[in-house]
This record gives C-alpha cells, sequence and structure tokens, in this order.
C-alpha cells in the first residue's frame, strides 16, 4: 500500500497537491494544541485588530485571536467530519455489500432504500431536528443523524463493486469451502472495495463539512464550541463585514476552502487511480 | 405501452415509499424530542409578564389542538397524515392567522422557479463542457475551464453564495442583492416586473450554477472520454462525418442516460442548496421561509416546510423517472 501512495504522489499531480493542502490543514488543526488561550474565553486580547504582530490574523470583536480561534475550529471541524464519515461507512459499507452479494429480493429492498434516502432532501431535515432539539443538540447526535442520512450514494458505489465480486471464482470457492457469507464479505471482499471507500471517505468528509458550515452559520448547531460554521455565524452576528473587519471572516473562510478542495482532489485522484482505463486515458506512466 | 404502464407503476411505487419514510421521518423526530413544543411555545409567549393561570391552560388546549398533540401517539401518528395529505397545517404561529399553506404557496413559486432555471443552466451547460473537453483532449481552453469548474465544485453553496454577495454587494454593487423583485412594484406580468424579477435572480442562479457545473462537467467528460475508444465512433471518424454529428448522435446521445440519472440522484442535494442560498439573498422562497420559521419557533411552518420539501423532491424526481423510458427504451425491460 505504501508503493501505491508514494507511486500516487510522484505522478498524480492532484493528489500530490490534495496531500499538500490537507497537510496545511491538519497542521494548523494540531497547532491548537499549544495555543495560549482557551478557545471558550473572550476578551483575553484586544478587539478588532487587523492582522498584525503578534496577531498575525488578526483579533475578531468578541477579543479572541483569530488565527488560535481559527486552530480550535479547524479542529472540530475536521474531527466532526471524521466522525460523520467512519459513523456513515459502517452503514454504507454494511448494506453496499450485503446487498450486492444477496441479490434478488433483498437486493432490490435495500436499494429502494438506498433511493429513498438519496432522494429525500436532507437539510429540511435536519433543520426540523435541530428545533425540536434546540439547546440539547450536541455535536455527537447531530452526526449520528446525519451518519444516518448520508450513507446512501456511497453504498450504492459500494453495491456495484460488490455486484462485480460475487459472479468471481474466488467468492464461489469460498461458498463452496463453506464461508459463511459475513466471513467472505470481509475477508474477500473487503479488500477489493476499500479504495472505493477511501475515496467516498473523502467525499463523505466534505459533504458533512460542508452542511455543518451551513448548519452552523444559520445558528443551527451548539454555537458555543468553536467550528468554523460557528466562527463565520457569530462574525456574522456582530456584522463583521459592516464594522470593516473582514479578516474574521476571509481567513475561516479561506481555511475551510482549501480542505475541501484538498479533500476534493485526493477523493478525484483516488478514484482515476481505481479505474485504470482513466489512467491511461490520461497519458500517464 | 404495456412495459412502459408497468415501469410507470413501479415508478410510482418508489415514490410512494419516499413520501411515506420521508413524511414518518418528520413524525418521528417531531415526537421523539425531549422538548415539549407547546411548553416551548407557552414559556415564549408568557415570559414577559404574569398570565392567569386558566388563560395559560387555554393556551395549552388550544395549542395541543393546534400542532396535533392531542390523543395518544397512534391517533396523532393517523392526525399528522391527515394533515398531509389535505396539506393544511393550521395557521402559522409567526405570521398568526395566516394558514401555513398560504405561506408555503406563496413562497413556493419562486424556489420552483430558481430551481428550474438553475438546475436546467447547469445541466445543460455542465455536460455541453463536459462532452467537447472529453472530446477534444488537447483544448487548453477547456482544461482551463475545467480547472476553473471543478475548483469550485467542492466549496458548500453557502460560502459560495456568501462570496459572491460580498463581491457584488460590497466591493462591485451592480446587482441587487436582496429580495425577489423590487420592493413596491406592482406584481403580474408586466415588462418592468419581470425583468426585475431576472434581474434579482442574477446572483441566487450563479451561485448555484457555479458550484453545480462542476459535477457534470467531471462526469460527462470521463463518459465521453470512455465512448470515443468505442469502435462505432473510431469507425464514423474514419469514414468521414463530421465532428459535431459524431459528438451530438453518436457520442452525447449515449451518455445522456447515466446523466439523466445522476441528475434525478442529485435533486435532493440541488434543492438543499437552493433552499440555502435563497437564504443568503433574501430571496422569498422556501428557504428564507424556513429559517425564519425556525427563529421565530413557529412550529407548524416548520412541519409544513419539510413535508411540503419532501413531497416536492420527490415529484420532480419521479417526473424524470417518467422521461427516462424515452430516453434508453431498455429501462422498461430492466427488473
Amino acid at each position: 500500500m505504501w508503493k501505491v501512495l508514494r507511486d500516487l504522489l510522484r505522478h498524480n499531480r492532484g493528489f500530490a497537491i490534495g496531500v499538500a493542502l490537507l497537510s496545511f490543514v491538519l497542521a494548523i488543526a494540531l497547532l491548537s494544541f499549544v495555543s495560549p488561550y482557551s478557545p471558550l474565553d473572550s476578551y483575553v486580547v484586544p478587539p478588532d485588530l487587523p492582522p498584525c504582530w503578534p496577531y498575525v490574523l488578526g483579533t475578531t470583536s468578541r477579543g479572541q485571536d483569530v488565527f488560535w480561534t481559527l486552530t480550535f475550529a479547524i479542529r472540530n471541524t475536521l474531527l466532526f467530519g471524521f466522525l460523520v464519515a467512519l459513523l456513515s461507512r459502517l452503514l454504507s459499507l454494511t448494506i453496499g455489500l450485503v446487498a450486492g452479494y444477496a441479490g434478488g429480493v433483498v437486493d432490490r429492498a435495500l436499494m429502494s432504500l438506498n433511493d429513498t434516502f438519496i432522494v429525500i432532501p436532507l437539510f429540511p431535515i435536519l433543520v426540523l431536528f435541530y428545533f425540536v432539539m434546540r439547546d440539547r443538540m450536541s455535536w455527537v447526535s447531530l452526526a449520528l443523524v446525519m451518519a444516518c442520512l448520508g450513507w446512501a450514494y456511497d453504498a450504492r458505489l459500494i453495491r456495484s463493486v460488490a455486484m462485480s465480486l460475487r459472479t468471481r471464482e474466488f467468492t464461489e470457492t469460498g461458498i463452496f469451502s463453506g464461508m459463511s457469507m459475513p466471513r467472505i464479505l470481509v475477508e474477500e471482499h473487503l479488500p477489493y472495495v476499500l479504495p472505493i471507500v477511501f475515496s467516498t471517505t473523502m467525499n463523505n468528509i466534505n459533504w458533512s463539512i460542508g452542511l455543518e458550515v451551513t448548519l452552523s452559520v444559520l445558528g443551527f448547531t451548539d454555537i458555543n464550541t468553536p467550528t468554523i460554521g460557528v466562527m463565520i455565524y457569530w462574525a456574522n452576528q456582530h456584522t463583521a463585514l459592516v464594522a470593516g473587519i473582514w479578516w474574521w471572516i476571509a481567513f475561516p473562510v479561506l481555511l475551510v476552502v482549501i480542505t475541501f478542495i484538498g479533500l476534493f482532489l485526493l477523493a478525484v485522484s483516488m478514484n482515476e487511480f481505481i479505474d485504470p482505463r482513466g489512467r491511461l486515458g490520461r497519458g500517464a506512466p | 405501452m404495456h412495459s412502459y404502464a408497468r415501469y410507470l407503476l413501479r415508478r410510482l411505487g418508489q415514490f410512494a415509499l419516499v413520501v411515506f419514510i420521508g413524511i414518518n421521518l418528520s413524525f418521528v423526530i417531531t415526537h421523539s424530542t425531549p422538548i415539549d413544543p407547546v411548553e416551548q411555545t407557552i414559556s415564549a409567549a408568557t415570559s414577559f409578564g404574569s398570565t392567569s393561570p386558566e388563560a395559560i391552560a387555554m393556551m395549552r388546549q388550544s395549542l395541543r389542538e393546534l400542532y396535533g398533540l392531542q390523543g395518544g401517539i397512534g391517533e396523532q401518528y393517523l392526525a399528522f397524515w391527515k394533515r398531509v395529505a389535505v396539506f393544511d397545517f393550521g395557521p402559522s404561529l409567526s405570521a398568526f392567522p395566516t394558514p401555513v399553506s398560504d405561506l408555503i404557496w406563496r413562497a413556493l413559486p419562486w424556489t420552483a422557479g430558481l430551481l428550474f432555471v438553475s438546475t436546467t443552466i447547469t445541466w445543460v451547460v455542465g455536460n455541453l463542457l463536459g462532452g467537447l473537453a472529453g472530446y477534444l483532449r488537447d483544448s487548453r481552453a477547456l482544461r482551463f475551464a475545467g480547472v476553473l469548474v471543478m475548483g469550485f465544485h467542492p466549496i458548500p453553496y453557502y460560502i459560495v453564495a456568501f462570496v459572491l454577495l460580498i463581491v457584488f454587494g460590497y466591493l462591485w454593487p451592480v446587482l441587487p442583492i436582496t429580495g425577489g423583485a423590487q420592493m413596491n412594484m406592482a406584481r403580474g406580468f408586466n415588462t418592468s416586473f419581470v425583468l426585475s424579477v431576472l434581474q434579482h435572480s442574477i446572483l441566487p442562479v450563479l451561485s448555484l450554477v457555479m458550484v453545480g457545473l462542476g459535477g457534470w462537467f467531471m462526469g460527462m467528460r470521463s463518459l465521453v472520454s470512455n465512448i470515443v475508444n468505442e469502435d462505432y465512433v473510431v469507425y464514423a471518424e474514419l469514414g468521414g462525418v463530421a465532428p459535431s454529428k459524431i459528438l451530438g448522435a453518436y457520442v452525447m446521445r449515449n451518455t445522456l442516460v447515466p446523466q439523466v440519472t445522476g441528475l434525478a440522484m442529485s435533486l435532493g442535494g440541488i434543492f438543499n442548496g437552493a433552499i440555502i442560498t435563497e437564504q443568503v439573498f433574501g430571496y422569498p422562497g422556501i428557504g428564507s421561509l424556513l429559517v425564519d420559521a425556525v427563529h421565530a419557533g413557529d412550529y407548524s411552518l416548520v412541519l409544513g416546510l419539510t413535508s411540503v420539501s419532501i413531497v416536492a423532491v420527490s415529484v420532480a424526481v419521479l417526473l424524470i423517472d417518467m422521461l427516462y423510458p424515452f430516453l434508453d427504451p431498455r429501462v422498461k425491460l430492466a427488473n
């Protein structure tokens, strides 16, 4: 696997740029552990200062240093994205593999369910969830709900791989040897599915961070924990743009855009790698 | 025709399933919360002074009736479904006594128009660009366009809308940034109103299109690059068929099928993006209504909007599904 990654880094420019961008973002997130200020304190520095030294990205109207708040914000946002992606992987892998393997009625039933969750507009349902939970809503419960709603698209991809694997000889051999279905799925099919899972994980992280940013900006999440969306929410609450404090909004937006593009590049380059025809088509060695 | 009828029946079944699960999901969410919406509304209404206990009791009773929370859980379930079927969610609290359905009917055309226009533009332009990029592999202009379009694709709708708001609202204020049409203008099909509507829709449509193009571009480009190596395309090229005809009749025609499927699958996401964009630009559609309703604590309106969103997206997907066999007749026969 390391050889694969090294090859990707060397030959696939999209992958290399994606890794570079994400390393940058991760470095900033890790800096949060050495932050001199606690994320929940306010008025620890003079407010409304433009980027200068030592406040490299300026300060907010609440007297917080933009840079150090940003490190916490991106760390929480990334953690949330990972959590949702991880939980929804479990669901999409289970449903995709079982549907692709079993076929027949089970497959059709699961795919009807799957298509349902693809069609249902998720934003109104999440807003409804916030509306009824209000202050009781925690990040973990939001992550759980989003994971239970966001597995559908990837389950379909995994299912198509599983269907093609079902017809291969080693699967038949496994069945004749008396392996149970779960054992076949985990031991034989899972390794083939992992590259797709990797690229769908990147996409899912993008999707969940995007949804989190959107919900937080509207104030529909726990606005006391700093995340990128919550930072923008508070900036809007303090009418930062009108007051001319553009750095409060610009830097979170910039950082999250870098995150999105990095994850996206990783997902796309992984996809290209999985489909060898794409590699040949691009004239790659 | 017989097979089309069977296909239609299957699609209607799927539609019914989506609506059923979606509305049930709303019901489960609203009824499994630890917070009682009646108590919430009462505490909000009585927080500014003293109210007599009899008044509070009356409020509680009428609110329970309004929110459909009377009786056991079974009765509530049936009452909920009856409301959705008849599309009557009672009066809205924040705009009392206007019925919720009135508010929704007023907002729905704006959202529908925005969605229809932006989705059409995004799908058509994205597919055209992607098809050209896949066919003419060496064009630098198309490669640059591809990088640009794919650069915007992963960014969530809110941020793109927000950036456009800043650019066209503060830095270069040439376009209107709020409202569906100019305020206090006489409504109707006269030219000035229509022009005003178009002008106010430029920014929301632009923000939706910018984000959406990338997806169709990428999909179309990879589909086309696979098809150009097929035998029949090579034969046509060798036979001297004009490139435009090859692109139109041979290549793109075959790629339409998966792209239409993709359109049906992404309508939910596009709907999400549209209602968020509406909120940013103050466009008087469902999005602004939803956010305002949540902030005002208007339970019936939020519930009504959620149900309407689910049904509307399902209907749109059903319509696309109904057109599908005309593009690919094999679908009718597939099981």
